[in-house]
């Protein structure tokens, strides 16, 4: 909303820089994006000047050479413009004026004629965007020489203020000047339509008829007929005030529908009457498919249900919107049908989006106005109409309206101010901030009634909005205290889930890996490419109804996806290596609907749409350790990777298992299942080559789990103390040759049980294929620790646990190396 | 003989004095004490001629031989030293060539750590941590934070809506009732329907709005702030966020907050921190304008109010009644903040996750 000072000034002067009011403004609620200033930065030498006489240019068809008073006598100025004629009153910039544009005006001669400044138009003066001929003002408006910025207002300021959407009232100049009186206190003017009411039906009723046939769509519905109306331009203060509020001057009455909707936030619409067969006019739904050419020349299709205002051939007006070409007031028009209405502002709200067509009057709609506004509006425009168009108003006014209740008062309690805000305002001073605001209060006991007005009627209906007036208006930012909330003894904490959380997103951290956050949504093409299909439940994404773009169109359903994304983007940019981790949720279908992203369900009555666990995963690309000038080949393969998912574990006080088991996106070779507890919690891998390729990669790492399956294994914080025992354990190396199909968990398995309470670890220490050693064959190396509690232990206890130890291993095909 | 023995022993003085090195020393070992040696031949050669005198000799002998040896010990243990000594600064490596054992430390992401500060400044102001489901139904994004049911928000230009007719099985009611959450203030409801007052929670979490250029992403993260109780005013409000905001920012920070409008808090206000870089001036020590809060002093940083007493409405019966609790609540992005804190321009940067970037935050 823009609101030129001065128009503002002539109900409330605040007295105040329009940077100081700006910034209360700011204060108290509604911000000013912006203080411009129409016009000449500096105004002297711009003049009233008389066009004495204009001749054409003897050397140039378009020139004119003008005879002009600007009261130090008469000038000749040379004009190119084509409207430039005798007798007219116009601004002149004189020789050293210096023009918006930052041009100097001098003396010139042009095509031989000397000339001694320029006449101006509304875009040279910087006042609007007419540019075609120049600025023509009304006669006798000031005399020639006396300064043009007192006559036109040349040096506006402008307030464009962003007002908040509850602020209906604040779209008007009227609004702004009571805020502005409620904020500074200067004193406020009557109101534009302080004098005059209209009476309901009278002739006017003989002229028009309207019908309504939805009153919840159209609450009021209000027409005026005037006759003996001349079209023409509108004078230039009206002109300069609607182009400093950024509207374009049309003519006389459109620009005074325009003018009134900017000074009472209620849009009008003006049409040839006589281009209403009958007067008569409806309020309907559109039917489907139903077409209307809008005022700016574009032929729409209108859906089922939008409203218009029709005529009896037909639509002459989509509701709200924008008027049609039908009944336009054009310069022939000497009779008006001044509409002004209430509409519903949702319904408003939905055809103006589904049109894709915003316009002031339906940007002020769809807030929802108060009816009492038509009634307001329909005053000052027939001032106007009969001052400036020559107009006659028929007597009377066609109303159809629905009864409005009684607006039933609003109790505020007291004590409720400072019991919300914090701060303790002097009950005399919250009657002042009201009534101020436009409120009527009474006093009832201790407590307030407050009746709202009828411009604040959709934005104040409970005691809380009180408060927040009383409070806004009362210099909240100054005078409000900072407290902390009272009430010790609560303890703040992060959850055990969540500080495991943070140490498991530290471990990767700290074993190298670079954190990235990716996009929750992703391509719809994703999971092919990851050849994911159906059952597998992450091939079927939770897919957006209206995504910004297609690559963005479906819920990720994997964390590699993102990963892969980020290394591609990486490695194409010239880094050598990548070693990346996301901690982050994927989206999956409701029917998995299980514990929440930490293992704690989410709070509330209704269950989440869908299941968002919560997954950790790495992807390396290029060796794990940068190579370096004493390794210039560190390893890169799957064990570089494990020992970083064992780390994960073993930060979080547990085993971390990998086995055996595929996934659709890896080498069949060289993936695995990463187990806890024999839990399945997720999978890791070398990336099957075919799949690596799609993203432009080569051979590449990467593991992903489920971070709550994790952290509920982890013993962290709950370990307790068992005893150590005191006597020493003893250690045997064995080596035996065994299948090479038979996995190294498979054979600590086999060992373990058969080393029954006195074999306490076992580790795999060397495998070795080659010479002596069967093509399909290869030799462990195991190093078996046994201890008792109780006792030292010698051969003749530990010789028979490894024989049975053997056996065991014997039985799954193996031999003891010789 | 005797005199010859002592002359011995000089010279063996010299001689061990002069070893400079554990070889030479060994050389004359041999000569004095060896078996050829000259003091083992007087032994010898007395107990052959003259076995009388053999007491007195080779008492003196005796004597010189373990005088030679204990002087050769300490010959010896001074001449291994200096050769070790000698050896080690041989035996050099160049220390300037850079370390290889560890491997390096990889890097949290700037939203990750700016979440955890939040988090944990937060967290010393008493406040508990917890999370919510980002596809979220329209009842806890906008019906039960006081959006009518044509707010602009819930057009299908602002809002990501999942599809619930697909093969996906989403739980919902109809075609806009399943959307990406455009705020982490569905949380509020959710907390205070599993929970009776008093509540003091931060949500952290992902937020999405169908907005994409340098200053907005279709997705980004939100913190939002929810304290309701007895007693809770709009200056605990203020208090609430100076604290937070000094912590965040440094503790000269001022804070500013402007009367606002939100559907789901009355009164409402946006808040700004004074600037950091100018000190809330707007100027630069060399009176430049300061490009950080563009000559302002103060940062936009979020939004806040006083918990609607429509809101409460919705979580009666879990004990929230708005005449004898009240409560704020506040929201800001955590990109804003890592922005601000590491002078990041382009919000896009954050989820381009390039490592150049990445690697700058450790
Ligand atoms: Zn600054």
């Amino acid at each position: 909303m823009k609101v030129p000072y001065s128009w503002m000034a002539e109900y409330c002067d605040p007295g105040l820089d329009p940077e100081d009011l700006a910034e209360k403004m700011a204060m108290t609620g509604t911000e000013v994006e912006r203080v411009l200033r129409t016009g000449p930065e500096d105004t002297t030498n711009f003049v009233i000047g008389l066009v004495t006489g204009a001749e054409p240019h003897p050397d140039a068809d378009r020139l004119s050479v003008c005879r002009v008073d600007t009261g130090d006598g008469v000038r000749t100025i040379v004009c190119g413009a084509p409207n430039v004629a005798a007798g007219q009153t116009v601004v002149a910039a004189l020789p050293g004026a210096r023009m918006p544009d930052g041009t100097r005006i001098r003396e010139a001669e042009l095509r031989g004629v000397a000339s001694e400044g320029m006449i101006c138009s509304e875009s040279e003066l910087g006042l609007g965007a007419e540019s075609d001929g120049i600025l023509v003002l009304e006669d006798g408006i000031a005399v020639p020489g006396s300064p043009a910025a007192d006559a036109v207002g040349l040096d506006e300021v402008v307030l464009e203020l962003e007002v908040t959407p509850n602020r209906t009232d604040c779209f008007s100049i009227y609004g702004v000047a009571r805020e502005a009186h409620a904020i500074t206190g200067a004193d406020l003017g009557s109101p534009p339509w302080a004098d005059g009411e209209i009476d309901r039906g009278g002739a006017a009723a003989g002229v028009i008829s309207v019908t309504v046939e939805d009153p919840d769509l159209c609450p009021r519905f209000t027409a005026r007929a005037f006759t003996g109306v001349k079209v023409g331009p509108s004078p230039g203060w009206l002109r300069s005030r609607l182009a400093a509020a950024g509207q374009r001057a049309i003519n006389n009455v459109v620009d005074i529908t325009n003018y009134v909707m900017l000074l009472t936030g209620q849009p009008l619409h003006a049409f040839d009457l006589d281009l209403v067969p009958g007067g008569a006019l409806s309020v309907r739904p559109a039917t489907q498919g139903e077409r209307v050419t809008t005022l700016d020349g574009v032929e729409r299709e209108l859906d089922d249900g939008m409203l218009l205002v029709c005529d009896r051939d037909g639509p002459a007006a989509i509701a709200g919107v924008m008027g049609g070409t039908a009944a336009e007031v054009s310069d022939e028009t000497t009779s008006v049908l001044l509409e002004a209405a209430t509409w519903n502002g949702p319904d408003i709200l939905k055809t103006s989006r589904e049109l894709n067509l915003r316009s002031e009057a339906s940007a002020r709609f769809e807030k929802q106005l108060h009816p009492a506004l038509a009634g307001r509006a329909q005053v000052v425009a027939s001032q106007l109409l009969v001052e400036l168009c020559g107009a006659t108003a028929v007597d009377g006014m066609v109303d159809v309206a629905a009864e409005l209740p009684d607006p039933e008062p609003i109790r505020l309690r007291a004590g409720r101010v400072e019991r919300i805000l914090g701060m303790e305002i002097d009950r005399d001073d919250q009657v002042e901030s009201l009534v101020r605001l436009g409120f009527a209060v009474e006093a009832d006991g201790e407590d307030l009634l407050v009746t709202v007005p009828p411009d604040r009627y959709f934005d104040v209906t409970r005691e809380i909005d009180l408060v927040e007036e009383v409070g806004r208006i009362h210099d909240l930012d100054r005078l409000l205290p900072a407290t902390l909330p009272a009430g010790s003894g609560r303890v703040g904490g992060l959850s055990r889930q969540q500080s495991l959380q943070r140490r498991a997103e530290d471990s990767l951290r700290e074993a190298g890996l670079d954190e990235i956050v990716g996009w929750s949504f992703t391509d719809p093409g994703e999971n092919p490419k990851l050849r994911l299909a159906v059952p597998d439940p992450r091939a079927l994404p939770v897919s957006l109804s209206n995504p910004l773009s297609e690559d963005q169109s479906v819920m990720r359903t994997i964390l590699l996806g993102s990963l892969l994304g980020a290394a591609q983007r990486n490695l194409s940019r010239g880094a050598d290596r990548v070693a990346l981790f996301e901690s982050g949720r994927v989206y999956l279908p409701a029917a998995g609907v299980g514990p929440g992203p930490l293992g704690g369900a989410f709070p509330g009555i209704r269950r989440p749409p869908a299941n968002e666990p919560h997954h950790l995963a790495a992807l390396v690309c290029g060796p794990l350790d940068p190579p370096s000038w004493a390794d210039s080949s560190p390893p890169d393969d799957f064990f570089a990777l494990k020992g970083v998912l064992e780390r994960l574990g073993s930060g979080l006080g547990m085993n971390v298992q990998v086995g055996p088991g595929d996934q659709p996106f890896l080498h069949p070779g060289r993936s695995g299942l990463v187990l806890v507890d024999d839990r399945e919690i997720g999978w890791i891998g070398e990336v099957h080559p075919a799949v690596a390729s799609q993203w432009d990669l080569g051979s590449c790492l990467a593991f992903e789990i489920a971070l709550a399956d994790l952290l509920a294994a982890s013993p962290l914080g709950r370990e307790t103390y068992s005893d150590f025992t005191p006597f020493p354990h003893v250690d045997r190396d064995l080596a035996v040759v065994v299948g090479e199909r038979l996995s190294a968990a498979e054979i600590s398995a086999a060992v373990d049980s058969a080393g029954g309470d006195l074999l306490v670890d076992t580790k795999i220490f060397d495998v070795y294929r080659g010479e002596g050693i069967g093509a399909d064959e290869k030799s462990v190396a195991l190093r078996l620790r046994f201890r008792a509690p109780d006792r030292t232990l010698d051969d003749a206890q530990v010789d028979p646990v490894l024989a049975d130890v053997l056996a065991a291993l014997e039985s799954l095909g193996g031999r003891l190396r010789g | 003989m005797i005199e010859r023995i002592e002359e011995i022993e000089v010279e063996a003085v010299a001689d061990v004095g002069a070893a400079d090195s554990t070889a030479a020393l060994e050389e004359a070992r041999v000569r004095y004490l060896g078996r050829k040696g000259e003091l083992t031949s007087i032994l010898r050669g007395i107990a052959e001629i003259e076995p009388s005198r053999l007491g007195a000799v080779g008492a003196a002998a005796n004597h010189t031989r373990k005088t030679i040896e204990a002087l050769i010990d300490e010959r010896l243990e001074a001449l291994e030293a200096a050769e070790l000594e000698a050896s080690l600064v041989e035996d050099r490596i160049d220390v300037t060539l850079p370390g290889s054992p560890a491997r390096a430390v990889g890097h949290l992401h700037p939203i990750t750590r700016t979440r955890r500060l939040i988090e944990d400044v937060m967290i010393g102001l008493g406040y508990q941590v917890m999370e919510g489901p980002e596809i979220e139904h329209d009842f806890y994004n906008f019906t039960a934070l006081n959006h009518p049911e044509d707010h602009p928000a819930r057009m299908l230009q602002d809002t990501f809506y999942v599809d619930v007719s697909g093969p996906v099985e989403v739980e919902g009611e109809g075609p806009r009732d399943v959307l990406l959450r455009t705020h982490t203030s569905p949380m509020q409801v959710r907390a205070m329907e599993a929970e009776p007052p008093p509540i003091f929670m931060i949500v952290p979490g992902k937020t999405y709005r169908r907005d994409s250029d340098a200053t907005h992403s279709p997705m980004f993260h939100q913190v939002e702030g929810l304290a309701v109780g007895e007693g809770i005013t709009l200056a605990d409000l203020k208090g609430t966020l100076l604290a937070m905001l000094r912590e965040i920012f440094g503790p000269d920070r001022q804070i500013r907050m402007r009367p606002h409008f939100f559907p789901f808090t009355e009164p409402s206000v946006e808040f700004d921190v004074s600037c950091f870089r100018c000190d809330g001036t707007g100027n630069l020590p060399d009176g430049a304008r300061c490009g950080l809060c563009k000559g302002i002093g103060w940062i936009e940083l979020g939004g806040a109010g006083m918990v609607d007493p429509n809101v409460f409405g919705f979580v009666s019966e879990s004990g929230y009644d708005p005449d004898s609790v009240t409560g704020f609540a506040f929201g800001f992005g955590i990109e804003r903040i890592a922005m601000l804190r590491h002078g990041v321009g382009d919000l896009r940067l954050f989820f381009d996750n390039d490592v150049r970037l990445l690697e700058q935050f450790s």
